[in-house]
């Protein structure tokens, strides 16, 4: 864990992104202290608490006095709305730059995304309304991957 | 200065400090600060000078030049700085003759800040027996008793010097625990030395590297993690990216080569790396500072 190339502190606001996009983290709910983190992970409290406040200066966390951190309201989508924004330009551009060096057609690499997207949209959209049925609440993609699971033969 | 400044812990000043042992210069002309409240990590190889600091900064001595400044004050024989600066070195600086528990005893009397009830829970947590005398102690548990010390004490300047020798993995685990949980609650400026890097890294704030008795770098130690970074991809292509910096090793294994680079990389590195099918990577703290005060090393096949 943490053993990529961006500062420690960057390094740990993107573990607590992260959970937030997969649901792990719920909104509203209290994440660790900066101690309990610096503890946990064996890490300077001051780095911890530097991630923190980025987090809360993007709006994905914030204070109650006295109390602790919350993953805010809208975390969620903000994150979903950034992550999106950045999608092409981080995921879909160096796929290009491979495909060129390789030769493969873009043709080829269109035709495999329509394929791999084509089962898995219609696969999701059942999942969701079955999840929803079972579950009664909100869908998450996390709830669909559970129900999936349950429901799949041993 | 006083009030403000103990309450995150005691700031450390050195300049031009010069301490020479006959012919030899243990530091050469060393200007540092260490900030106040921080886990500044004090590194460098055997004999590079940590421990002669770490005695001028505990008053244990006196330089031959320069000025040395605790909490803004040169602490030789200085009574309001003494109580507040704790080292800790692995020979252990106790009473041999005394049980632990005396001269906890000893140790609360001496400094203000000392927290009799975090010793004793410290001394079960590293199973040591009260009544035991540090003569009779294994060379593992002489580390951990100066360890119960030098955290219980709680001074605004604590110096831990090789602590963790002679203790297992687990003692180890313990004590950087036990150094986390209790610097986030009480901040304190905590001075660590040790030769176990990869395993104290995340703890540090700052870094003083030195080698030879000079500062090889002072700085945050994020910014010294972050001006290393490995370049692995085809020979040509890594030669290629590297002209012109600083490389510190390089590795080959038949057509690829991984060369470890000192200095930030640029804004458009990352993509230029990418376009050439090379792939960056981070270096760990222990490898660079091996690197930094080592020599230079090429190794693999094609070694000249």
């Amino acid at each position: 864990m943490f053993d990529g190339r961006d500062p420690l502190y960057l390094q740990i606001a993107d573990q607590i992104r992260e959970d937030v996009l997969r649901g792990t983290l719920r909104e509203e709910e209290q994440v660790m202290s900066t101690t309990g983190y610096a503890t946990t992970f064996r890490i300077n409290p001051a780095t911890a608490a530097k991630a923190f406040a980025e987090l809360v200066d993007e709006g994905v966390l914030y204070k109650r006095r006295g109390v602790g951190m919350f993953v805010a309201a809208d975390a969620r989508e903000h994150l979903l709305a950034r992550r999106r924004e950045r999608f092409f330009a981080e995921v879909v551009d160096p796929v290009v730059d491979e495909a060129a060096v390789l030769g493969v057609a873009v043709e080829d690499v269109v035709a495999r995304l329509r394929d791999r997207s084509a089962p898995r949209r219609t696969a999701e959209v059942t999942e969701s309304a079955a999840a929803a049925k079972t579950a009664g609440s909100a869908v998450t993609p996390e709830t669909a991957v559970i129900a999936e699971t349950e429901r799949s033969p041993r | 200065m006083s009030a403000t400044t103990t309450d995150v812990g005691w700031g450390v000043q050195l300049r031009a400090v010069t301490q020479r042992y006959g012919p030899l210069r243990a530091l050469d002309d060393v200007t540092l600060d260490v900030r106040p409240g921080t886990i500044t990590g004090l590194l460098g190889r055997n004999g590079s000078g940590k421990t002669t600091l770490a005695a001028l900064l505990a008053a244990f001595r006196r330089p031959t030049s320069g000025a040395v400044l605790v909490d803004g004050e040169d602490p030789w024989e200085s009574e309001r700085v003494a109580p507040g600066v704790c080292f800790v070195r692995e020979s252990g600086d106790v009473l041999d003759d005394w049980c632990l528990t005396d001269n906890l005893a000893v140790a609360a009397d001496a400094r203000p800040t000392f927290d009799p009830a975090f010793a004793a829970e410290l001394l079960d947590r590293f199973a040591l027996a009260g009544d035991r005398r540090p003569g009779r102690l294994s060379r593992g548990q002489r580390s951990a008793f100066g360890i119960v010390l030098g955290l219980a004490s709680r001074a605004p300047l604590t110096i831990l010097d090789e602590v963790h020798l002679g203790l297992d993995a687990p003692s180890r685990y313990t004590f950087y625990d036990a150094l986390v949980s209790d610097y986030a609650a009480h901040p304190r400026t905590v001075v660590l030395s040790s030769h176990l890097i990869d395993e104290v890294d995340r703890l540090l704030e700052d870094v003083v590297l030195l080698d030879a008795g000079r500062v090889l770098v002072a700085d945050d130690a994020e910014v010294l993690r972050g001006s290393g970074v490995t370049v692995t991809g085809p020979s040509a292509a890594v030669e290629a990216f590297v002209a012109g910096r600083r490389v510190l090793a390089t590795q080959r294994l038949g057509g690829t080569t991984r060369a470890t680079v000192h200095g930030r990389l640029g804004a458009g590195d990352d993509a230029t790396a990418r376009a050439a099918g090379l792939e960056l990577g981070p270096v760990p703290l222990q490898d660079l500072i091996v690197h930094l005060t080592g020599r230079p090393v090429v190794t693999g096949e094609e070694n000249r």
